[in-house]
């Protein structure tokens, strides 16, 4: 018990270090979450697919078409259950790109396959039943304050002209980490338009193919054959999980993401040392006593304990302090971000990491104090009275 | 005849610094008299505190013997030493270190957390040791807001508080005006009048020393 008081007094002895030590302590522990939360909220997306939908695309590349043709070859393979199609839009909203969002046309059947997408029944219906209908996501509604009967115009920049909608639904997501920001619309009224408008564009063919297959065990040997229709085909195709194709994209930004990662631990390094030099600090300052309590007959557990016991408190209180100040700071980041990520929050692992690199951080911060004070021999640190 | 509580038997001790050896204690030979009050007197650099700390068990003789009750202390671990200082010893400083965090009452009873005494015991024997000092009204102070002279009586009830056999004391009243350093030697003749303890004390002055039944004085590692 005397300890505990010991180790609380020695905190409070210098006030003003403490307090500095552990705001920067709570400031790297904030950083830390923040761009662990970035991260997370990127891969988000792709963690919350479920198994059992394929996309299946061009071999070459996402930007070549893949035939409509292949839709009804592809229904028959054993394990499909039903299959839709996207096509990658591309437009603007206002003709503004700091409007930029996801927007993408869909053929029927489209949005039964994604069961994570919530809709109000009736506008479902209504979404099916007009052609120029289009479906957005809440965060992107919100962004705009869109409301479902708003008329939205979208300027093409694959497609040319300007692309009148009416906004017929609004989903949400099942959980959090759904896709909320995007914008769908109706295959039948992109195909007729382009062929009215721009005939030399319209090329009986898609983006892509979503296939809702019956067992997710059974992905890859259905990828395998859905792949083997098309070989040495004009267009051959390239099969995997949404995950997997998700995650491909996601791919692209790899090494900002590994700069992040980097980042986030070369904070951690921040505070180890922030900590060590605080400790060090304090250890010198007491060398004579422990010499003291050394000479009165206590034992290096003793020293350890106070050592330890001090580094540890400081590391947790700034911890403590860090992960609730991680809380509005990523709260009021979320208002600028959720724009570009889904479920953008602090989630469970991230205050379990921070913890844990506290912990370390608190026990590495006081090894070498400790080691001077158990080695210390009594009569120097006797010596050294300030 | 008085026996001998602490035994210097031929103890000579020496330091190392780089490749040279410094000789500080050179072949001493001492016994004190449980009860005996002794002052060490000795210009700087004689080995007077080295003497003490080789009684103390807080450093090793480079050879001899140091012997202190029955017990050939130099044969001891540093865990056992460590053991043997908190139930024999009791300790005074010329910079009286006590813990600046610590109340007067605290810093006394550090030396009784190594014990087994219950809390409320504890409690006695520390209001007991600062009664004797004349420091019960002070218990709740820190040492910041104490003079130098109650300082060093707080640190002289720490020593006294386990009730040692033997205090060591150096240079008690080197930091501190005449009035302080007077009061401190009148308590400390009456911890070995009253209470019989057994003191060594180490000192370079005249005053302090004339408190004390024998006198001895080193100079260049030797008793002379």
């Amino acid at each position: 018990m005397w300890v505990v008081k010991l180790i609380l007094r020695n905190i409070t002895r210098h006030k003003l270090r403490t307090m500095l030590t552990i705001l920067g302590l709570a400031a790297a522990v904030v950083a830390f979450g923040v761009i662990r939360t970035l991260i997370d909220s990127y891969y988000a997306g792709a963690d919350v697919l479920p198994p059992d939908r394929l996309v299946t695309r061009n071999a070459v590349s996402i930007i070549f078409y893949v035939p409509l043709a292949y839709k009804e070859k592809i229904e028959k393979v054993p394990g499909v259950e039903s299959v839709s199609y996207g096509n990658w839009f591309g437009g603007l909203y206002k003709n503004d790109p700091k409007n930029f969002f996801p927007n993408y046309t869909v053929g029927p059947g489209f949005i039964d396959l994604y069961r994570e997408y919530i809709f109000e029944p009736e506008q479902r219906e209504q979404f099916l039943k007009e052609k120029n209908s289009a479906i957005a996501g809440q965060r992107l509604a919100n962004r705009f304050g869109w409301k479902v009967g708003d008329p939205i115009r979208l300027t093409g920049q694959i497609y040319p002209g300007e692309w009148d909608f009416v906004l017929r639904a609004i989903y949400k997501g099942r959980e959090p980490g759904v896709d909320e920001n995007s914008l769908m619309f109706r295959w039948d009224y992109f195909d007729d338009r382009l062929r009215q408008t721009t005939p030399e564009m319209a090329k009986n063919g898609v983006g892509w193919y979503v296939v809702k297959i019956a067992d997710p065990q059974q992905a890859p040997v259905i990828s395998t054959e859905i792949d083997a229709l098309f070989k040495n085909s004009a267009a051959e195709t390239l099969t995997e999980t949404e995950k997997s194709f998700t995650l491909g994209f996601l791919a692209q930004m790899d090494a900002i993401i590994v700069g992040m990662r980097i980042i986030s631990y070369l904070i951690i390094g921040v505070i180890l040392l922030v900590l060590v030099n605080t400790m060090a600090m304090s250890a010198r300052e007491r060398i004579s006593e422990y010499a003291l309590l050394k000479t009165l007959g206590f034992g290096p557990s003793h020293l350890i304990g106070l050592i330890l016991g001090e580094s540890m408190a400081v590391a947790v209180f700034g911890g403590l302090l860090g992960i609730l100040l991680m809380f509005p700071v990523i709260g009021a980041a979320s208002q600028f971000l959720q724009n570009f990520f889904s479920g953008f929050e602090v989630n469970a692992l991230t205050i379990l990491l921070a913890m844990t690199f506290v912990l370390i951080v608190g026990i590495t911060a006081s090894l070498f104090p400790i080691y001077k004070a158990v080695r210390l021999p009594i009569i120097q640190g006797l010596r050294n009275v300030g | 005849m008085v026996p001998a509580l602490v035994k210097l038997e031929s103890v000579s001790k020496s330091y190392s610094r780089d490749s040279l050896i410094i000789p500080v204690l050179d072949n001493i030979i001492l016994k004190v008299p449980k009860g005996e009050f002794l002052a060490l007197m000795g210009p700087s650099g004689s080995g007077k505190t080295t003497l003490l700390n080789l009684i103390a068990g807080i450093d090793r003789p480079s050879a001899g013997d140091v012997i202190v009750g029955d017990i050939k202390i130099n044969d001891l671990s540093e865990s056992a030493l460590a053991q043997w200082r908190s139930r024999y010893i009791g300790f005074v400083f010329q910079f009286y270190n006590l813990m600046p965090v610590l109340t007067a009452f605290e810093n006394v009873e550090l030396p009784l957390l190594l014990t087994k005494l219950s809390k409320k015991e504890r409690h006695q024997h520390v209001e007991s040791a600062l009664s004797v000092v004349g420091l019960e009204d002070r218990m709740k102070h820190y040492p910041r807001q104490l003079s130098g002279g109650q300082e060093q009586r707080v640190a002289i009830a720490r020593a006294l508080v386990t009730d040692p056999t033997l205090i060591l004391a150096d240079e008690p009243t080197g930091d501190l005006d005449k009035i302080s350093a007077e009061e401190v030697m009148v308590l400390l003749s009456r911890l070995n009048s009253e209470f019989e303890k057994t003191i060594i004390m180490v000192t370079h002055d005249p005053r302090a020393a004339e408190k004390a039944h024998t006198r001895k004085y080193l100079d260049k590692g030797e008793l002379v």
